[in-house]
């Protein structure tokens, strides 16, 4: 069995109304040195697999038919043995 | 008497589903019937229609999840083979979604649910879907959504201007969507998508009709 840590962010030229939102208010609490803030997703997965490079293509496939949208947001992944997490 | 045969594609979440089937229906008189997400096939329907509302809660992206229903791979089939397509507000996310328009439908820029009436300007009558309406003329239609900021890359965007497939623009941009951009049709213009909705202006007991034309230019394509 394995985990996939998956986190899902907008593409860096599309505008994060909700990340400068956040980064305002942070600007506010005194959090100075902030200069940037983007708001995405993070999704795991539990996957039945024999091998690590397996689990990895099976994430994959995943991120690219349903879990991100190619025009709107990035994707990356890492895939860990499950015992190996701590 | 017109030939269109109307499928209202219904998913769970949908709730503008009994307004177009009320409009297609009982105010254009067109042949009409509701399609459950979960049937494999659109029969013998010939104009789909993939209302608004929150298809599965929304969940995850606007429109993602629906594209998997299982109808939704005999519409995608029947909108490539040249079938009469149209999405409205979540409908439009989800041909988004499935490829069958290009680009995306964002968070509204102010992250506010947007809910009122607003002005569009007609783009381009020689369409299916706006053939009723005059070049330029400005119609009131209410919209309601807070993912309805169109995006698409700086190609697409020259492509959608260049073929003439932006049917409607916002007078005052209310989500601010890329050019202004309301709704759009695919290259091969059986396909279109808006987030604005005609059929909440189509039936004169709720104060205008603005929308009605826009039913009316598809139905009586068909004839």
């Amino acid at each position: 069995m394995f985990t996939a840590k998956i986190n899902i962010s907008l593409r860096k030229t599309i505008l994060d109304p909700q990340g400068k939102a956040v980064e305002h208010s942070l600007k506010s609490l005194g959090f100075g040195s902030i200069v940037d803030t983007r708001i995405g997703k993070y999704i795991e997965l539990k996957i039945n697999a024999e091998t690590k490079q397996e689990a990895e293509k099976i994430s994959e496939e995943a991120c690219r038919k349903l879990l991100a949208n190619p025009v709107m947001e990035d994707y990356s992944f890492e895939v860990f043995k499950n015992g190996d997490i701590i | 008497m017109s030939l269109a045969r109307a499928g209202v594609i219904v998913f769970p979440g949908s709730n503008c589903d009994h307004d177009v089937y009320n409009v297609l229906k009982n105010v254009m008189g067109a042949d009409t019937k509701f399609l459950w997400h979960k049937e494999g096939s659109i029969g013998d329907r010939n104009l789909i229609i993939l209302p608004g509302g929150f298809s599965y809660g929304d969940y995850l992206r606007c429109g993602a999840i629906a594209k998997f229903s299982p109808i939704m791979s005999d519409v995608i089939k029947f909108a490539k083979a040249g079938g009469v397509v149209i999405g409205i507000c979540n409908g439009f996310q989800v041909l988004c979604e499935t490829g069958l328009l290009p680009g995306v439908l964002l968070r509204n820029e102010d992250l506010k649910f947007v809910c009122r009436t607003v002005t569009l300007k007609v783009e381009n009558n020689k369409s299916i879907f706006t053939g009723e309406y005059k070049i330029k003329e400005e119609i009131g239609i209410p919209v309601a959504h807070g993912e309805g900021n169109y995006y698409c890359d700086e190609n697409t965007l020259t492509d959608l201007i260049s073929n003439n497939q932006i049917l409607f623009r916002y007078t005052d941009n209310p989500n601010g969507s890329i050019d202004n951009i309301a709704g759009i049709q695919n290259l091969q213009r059986n396909v279109f998508g808006m987030m604005p909705h005609p059929e909440r202006v189509s039936d004169r007991i709720l104060g205008s009709t603005d929308g009605q034309r826009f039913f009316k230019s598809v139905v009586e394509s068909f004839s």
